[in-house]
């Protein structure tokens, strides 16, 4: 926690001593100041890195994608809309086509029409590196996107075709991801990659004005854009990295910016003191260990569930200063697809018993747990805190900790390249079914080719997974997708912990800031009172 | 002087050579992957390749190196894994940040520093050496990290007199020291920045100033009839040069940049290129830094030496 200083003296002291000094400037009306949690300003130059955080300021400030997400309410999760295509259905004579309509009389923020050829075209800058506009770069951040997209065809100046590799029901998701650039200006500066990220240009709600590499971005209002309800509120939006959350909050509190990601809990007090909003929602994230069920203990499902038992959730939604709520399944409770799974509440006796049962007590395992990361939370007290409850019920912990990047080595390696692992703690964006829920448990995803980290396999399981891409019926789909989520947690896939409440804190002269169940925000919406 | 010259400069090149391998053969030996940063979180192992090939990271980690090299010796240091930006650019503009920072520190440092230390030095076992003694271990011992967020708790928070963050209300490209306004937002890094290189400075001069004036030529100063202020004059000449060795060392350090401090005031310095670089495994940018940064630490060395022959001839003729 911030502490407040007491005592006149050093009050006094420092007030004379800074006499000479003029204060700070005013804040001035309109301009919406962010500190991102981020080391650095995301890529400009179509979708960003710096994870979703990219996404949520860069990419869809200055980018649009063919499907957009809603946004605008705070009370239920969001969902898909239309974005570039106004409209998108699976062709009925083949599962694996689907027809993308595309919006009209839309431009990009160097004039060019938006067409169907640009989609073409950006297709190619991601995908084929024979081709002149292909971008390493782009390639490597939107793969994961496009593994299921065989080819790409322009059907007349409105429409597009995408042809999938295998039969995906819920394909569109996977088009909400894909920001389209301007050909025109990539043209015009010749693919120079480096200064196309100093001159970006989108169809999106912001354009570009400046930026200082590594230091900040400032984008002023589209007043063109297509939707004129997201015409930006506010006279210009400037993004600062800011990873130190120490430094975030002291911005906030003298004024330097007006919205801050990810304060920390201890913080959250002096901020309400200092008259600062906190605004929390639930969103689609969840900070599990993903489990390895080939080797080592966790390849009984007594083990696993035993590791969720021995979890008394409500002591890590404290330690997080309540900025979290209790996990019991993958996705938090108010998803569509949620459904009733089996509730492993805190138990540490059952716990013991299963590990007894399975025979591994004191039950040996190694997990590893990174020090910092996007969506990480608080991961070493957190993981602290895991120990202490599962060692209680008979567990004996070997924490392998490292940093972020390496982490990340050992989840995309998967179980083979490292066996001895037998657990990981990386949360995860559950933002669609197919990365939420799905990918964890099928076959085709198995590690390293894919999300499903300890080559989870269970026959029902797998069947269901075939059965949801193959249902193109919403309604029939939703459910199938319940029945899922209810039967990963009667596996126990992983060991659930608790789901972030996504904080972020406010200057009061914010308005109209609407917080979405969603990685992604809107923030269009805000204005900046004087 | 010449010779000595352009031998220091000659065995900078192995020194340099020697520092790029080391550092080269650190952030491949540590854990993770410099794609992993750019790569989706379900990347395929095929992906991995392709995207691998594409950055050039397929090939034997000696051809990389040696590719990295030759390109380097013709000036050209790569681009950013992350930013596809010039590494050139971005190591440059970086050490002209922290630069800024260093040349108010090191005079505010070095001057208070030295002057400390002197005074003490002169009165060993004083209340006032115990004193000065006292504000160099705690300049030595206080976490800097520490220090600048108690400093921006106070200064920028609660009193709001001046600015938690940032180099300049528009950024480090409109910054200019010739700007009150600007100015302010240094006043806290310097300070932080300036404590630890008080601390050192004070404890080292206060040791050379006490052990020459043990030696047997103050004596005979003294003997000869000189007064006190001549002969510390004598005696401050005499112990410069420890001194100043520690001041190249100090200079030396705070060009590096602080990766603390920098986070701390987010101050777009080269510490903080470093820890984004560090934790992006941005290798063309954690090279090019590195080895830039080594060639400023020789060539301040180098510079101390030649200052240390011109203050002491004894050491020009060894």
């Amino acid at each position: 926690m911030i502490p407040k200083p007491t005592g006149s003296t050093l009050r006094h002291l420092a007030a004379a001593g800074l006499l000479a000094l003029a204060p700070l400037p005013a804040a001035a009306g309109g301009i919406l100041t962010v500190a991102m949690t981020a080391g650095d300003i995301a890529v400009t130059t179509g979708t960003p890195d710096q994870g979703f955080e990219g996404l949520r300021f860069v990419g869809w400030s200055l980018y649009d994608a063919l499907v957009g997400w809603d946004l605008s309410k705070a009370d239920q999760p969001s969902d898909i809309i239309p974005g570039l295509a106004t409209s998108w259905a699976v062709d009925p004579n083949d599962h694996k086509r689907w027809i993308f309509k595309l919006r009209q009389g839309v431009k990009f923020h160097d004039g060019c029409a938006f067409t169907a050829d640009d989609v073409i075209w950006n297709y190619g800058r991601i995908t084929d590196n024979k081709s002149p506009q292909f971008f390493a770069q782009q390639f490597a951040l939107n793969r994961g996107y496009m593994t299921n997209v065989a080819s790409m065809e322009k059907i007349d100046a409105e429409t597009v075709a995408i042809t999938t590799k295998f039969v995906e029901s819920l394909f569109p998701y996977t088009m909400s991801y894909v920001p389209m650039i301007s050909r025109c200006r990539a043209e015009a500066l010749k693919y120079d990659w480096a200064a196309y990220a100093m001159q970006p240009s989108g169809t999106g709600p912001y354009k570009f004005d400046k930026m200082i590499p590594r230091e900040r971005l400032e984008l002023v209002p589209n007043k063109d854009y297509w939707n004129a309800n997201r015409v930006p509120k506010q006279d210009r939006m400037i993004l600062i990295p800011m990873p130190e959350a120490a430094t975030r909050v002291a911005a906030l509190l003298s004024g330097q910016v007006n919205f801050v990601e990810a304060p920390p809990p201890d913080s959250i007090p002096r901020l309400k003191s200092a008259g600062m909003t906190i605004v929390t929602n639930v969103y689609p994230h969840n900070w599990p260990f993903t489990l390895n069920f080939v080797n080592g203990p966790f390849a009984d499902k007594r083990v696993r569930q035993a590791a969720n038992y021995a979890l008394n959730r409500a002591d890590f939604v404290e330690l997080l200063g309540g900025l979290a709520t209790e996990e019991y399944g993958q996705v938090p409770p108010n998803m569509p697809y949620y459904g009733k799974p089996i509730r492993y509440e805190f138990n540490t006796k059952k716990a013991t018993a299963l590990l007894k049962e399975a025979n591994c007590y004191p039950c040996k395992i190694t997990l590893a747990i990174s020090t910092s990361g996007s969506g990480q939370m608080q991961p070493l007290p957190m993981s602290d805190l895991l120990k202490s409850q599962m060692e209680e019920a008979g567990f004996k912990i070997d924490f392998k900790v490292m940093d972020w990047n390496a982490i990340l080595e050992i989840a995309r390696g998967g179980v083979d390249k490292f066996p001895d692992i037998h657990g990981v703690n990386i949360s995860r964006a559950l933002l669609d079914p197919v990365v939420a829920i799905m990918k964890p448990v099928a076959k085709a995803y198995w590690s390293p080719a894919g999300a499903n980290w300890g080559h989870f396999y269970a026959d029902d399981t797998e069947k269901l997974v075939g059965e949801i891409f193959n249902e193109f019926d919403a309604a029939k789909r939703m459910a199938l997708l319940t029945k899922l989520h209810e039967l990963e947690n009667e596996h126990a896939i992983m060991i659930f912990v608790v789901h972030d409440l996504n904080p972020r804190a406010i200057s009061p002269k914010i308005k109209g800031f609407v917080q979405a169940q969603n990685w992604f925000q809107d923030m269009t919406q805000i204005s900046v009172e004087p | 002087m010449w010779v000595t010259l352009l031998r220091r400069i000659l065995y900078a090149v192995p020194i340099a050579f020697g520092v790029s391998v080391v550092c080269f053969s650190l952030v491949y030996l540590a854990p993770g992957d410099p794609l992993q940063t750019v790569l989706p979180a379900d990347a395929t192992a095929d992906m991995i390749e392709l995207i691998k090939h594409e950055y050039g990271f397929d090939r034997p980690i000696p051809v990389q190196f040696g590719l990295w090299l030759w390109h380097v010796l013709q000036g050209d240091f790569g681009v950013s894994i992350s930013t596809r930006r010039p590494v050139i650019g971005e190591v440059m503009g970086s050490l002209h940040n922290t630069l800024v920072l260093v040349s108010f520190a090191v005079p505010i440092a070095f001057s208070i520093g030295y002057t400390l230390g002197a005074i003490a030095g002169c009165v060993p076992g004083g209340w006032l050496d115990r004193t000065v003694t006292g504000i160099a271990v705690m300049g030595v011992s206080l976490p800097n990290y520490w220090l600048g967020i108690v400093l921006v708790i106070v200064f920028a928070v609660e009193f709001m007199v001046l600015p938690a963050t940032g180099m300049g209300p528009q950024g480090s490209a409109a910054f200019s020291i010739f700007s009150l306004n600007d100015l302010r937002y240094m006043v806290l890094p310097v300070f932080t920045l300036s404590m630890i290189p008080i601390g050192i400075i004070a404890r080292t001069t206060r040791a050379a100033v006490a052990e020459v004036r043990g030696l047997d030529f103050v004596t005979t100063l003294r003997a000869k009839g000189l007064g006190e202020a001549a002969v510390i004059r004598h005696v401050l000449k005499n112990a410069m040069p420890q001194v100043l060795a520690v001041m190249g060392l100090q200079f030396g350090y705070l060009m590096g940049g602080s990766i603390l401090i920098e986070t701390v005031f987010t101050w777009p310095g080269s510490g903080f290129l470093l820890a984004k670089a560090i934790i992006n495994r941005d290798i063309p940018v954690l090279q090019g830094a590195i080895l830039l940064l080594s060639l400023v630490f020789v060539a301040t060395n180098l510079v101390v030496d030649l200052l240390q022959s011109t203050i002491d001839p004894r050491i020009r003729r060894a």
